[in-house]
């Protein structure tokens, strides 16, 4: 009993987490939550089999389903606050409190005084005796079971499938349009140049240098430009100019020389890569 | 161990679910209330399942999981085709019937 009253908490928090929270991600980790306390007191209350059942179907399928389809949808689809009918939330609350203290006043007015307790009937253990109720007395719901859930399973694939519009591009169709692209648009026929080509770094966020010292934008992912974290073409532009401009000072200074050691001291760090 | 404060614990996780299904808009977290209430209702019949002695109770808990588990399944393929073709998984977007 001391775990009971270590669980039930954790349960009633977890669930009322699922009415506060705005992420709907954080709902169905809150919801596992939940379920595997439900499973371990299952496990509490003889019911080895369905602990089993609850932590792997539950647990390990459903919920997995839910963060699935979550994904799908699109993880920052949070709850709107607006209220389409108004008021609707307080009403809600309000019957929904009633109907919770309706519950728990009825429940707690019925005494239940003998506790059989499942000893007896899971003397042969409790999945035998589960089995043997399931094939027996409950044969047909178990049939009908097999026959929904395969409904189901088509049910789902019916509704979950989408015809091709469009032809499927093959490897050829896209060979054939990249050839297109250049002839009409002038578009590069190989692939796109490397970042970091005779640039100062050769990291992915720095774009190559053209021949004429300009940076090359497309030799950076575009995603990485649009995060902005690469860095910016003038600051490399400026990079470029302070190093000629310091090559031009070495040559009026001393020109013809070969300007290892005299170089001027702001210099230093880029003329020894220079050379 | 006392059943009571088993049905008690269902009874609120059942009415913390209604609430949900009640306030929440977001179509996917609505189903997750859902799954609470089915939930509750499943702790309060493996307790009555003890409280009796036999395992009727905790056939009907499997069952329920069962029925669940494939409702759960049709369920998120409608909520997916809904959101393919309204781009919201918001039940108050879901209302071309009404006008």
């Amino acid at each position: 009993m001391v775990l009971f009253w270590m669980l039930a908490p954790v349960m009633v928090l977890a669930a009322l987490g699922l009415l506060f929270v705005r992420k709907a991600v954080h709902a169905a980790l809150l919801l596992a939550v939940v379920m595997v306390c439900l499973a371990i007191m299952y496990a509490m209350q003889d019911a080895p089999f369905l602990f089993a059942v609850q932590v792997i179907v539950y647990t390990g399928a459903i919920l997995m389903l839910f963060l699935f389809v979550l994904m799908l949808v699109g993880v920052d689809a949070s709850d709107s606050v607006i209220e389409t009918i108004k008021g609707q939330r307080l009403a809600a609350a309000v019957v929904g409190l009633l109907f919770g203290v309706v519950l728990v006043v009825g429940v707690a007015q019925v005494t239940i005084t003998t506790v059989t307790g499942l000893d007896v009937a899971n003397k042969d253990g409790n999945v035998q005796g589960l089995a043997q109720l399931l094939f027996s007395k409950y044969v047909f719901a178990f049939e009908a079971t097999s026959a929904l859930l395969i409904t189901a399973a088509v049910g789902a694939m019916v509704l979950a499938h989408r015809e091709r519009l469009t032809p499927k591009r093959t490897q050829a169709d896209i060979a054939a349009e990249r050839m297109r692209d250049y002839v009409a648009h002038g578009k590069p026929l190989g692939p796109l140049p490397s970042p970091g080509v005779f640039a100062r770094h050769n990291a992915v966020d720095t774009p190559a240098l053209l021949p004429d010292g300009t940076p090359a934008e497309t030799s950076v992912s575009r995603v990485l430009t649009a995060r902005g974290t690469i860095r910016s073409a003038p600051d490399l532009a400026d990079d470029i100019d302070e190093l000629t401009r310091g090559m031009r000072a070495d040559g009026e200074v001393r020109p013809g020389a070969p300007g290892e050691a005299a170089a001027p001291a702001e210099n230093d760090d880029v003329n020894p890569k220079e050379k | 161990m006392d059943p009571t404060p088993f049905i008690g614990l269902s009874a609120i996780l059942f009415t913390i679910g209604c609430i949900g299904v009640l306030v929440r808009r977001n179509a996917i977290v609505i189903f997750m209330c859902v799954e609470l209430m089915l939930n509750a209702s499943n702790l309060a019949l493996v307790t009555f399942a003890r409280v009796h002695g036999n395992l009727d109770g905790q056939v009907a808990a499997f069952f329920v999981m069962v029925v669940a588990a494939a409702e759960v399944v049709v369920g998120l393929a409608i909520i997916m085709t809904i959101f393919r073709t309204r781009r919201s998984a918001s039940v108050d977007d879901a209302s071309l019937l009404k006008y």
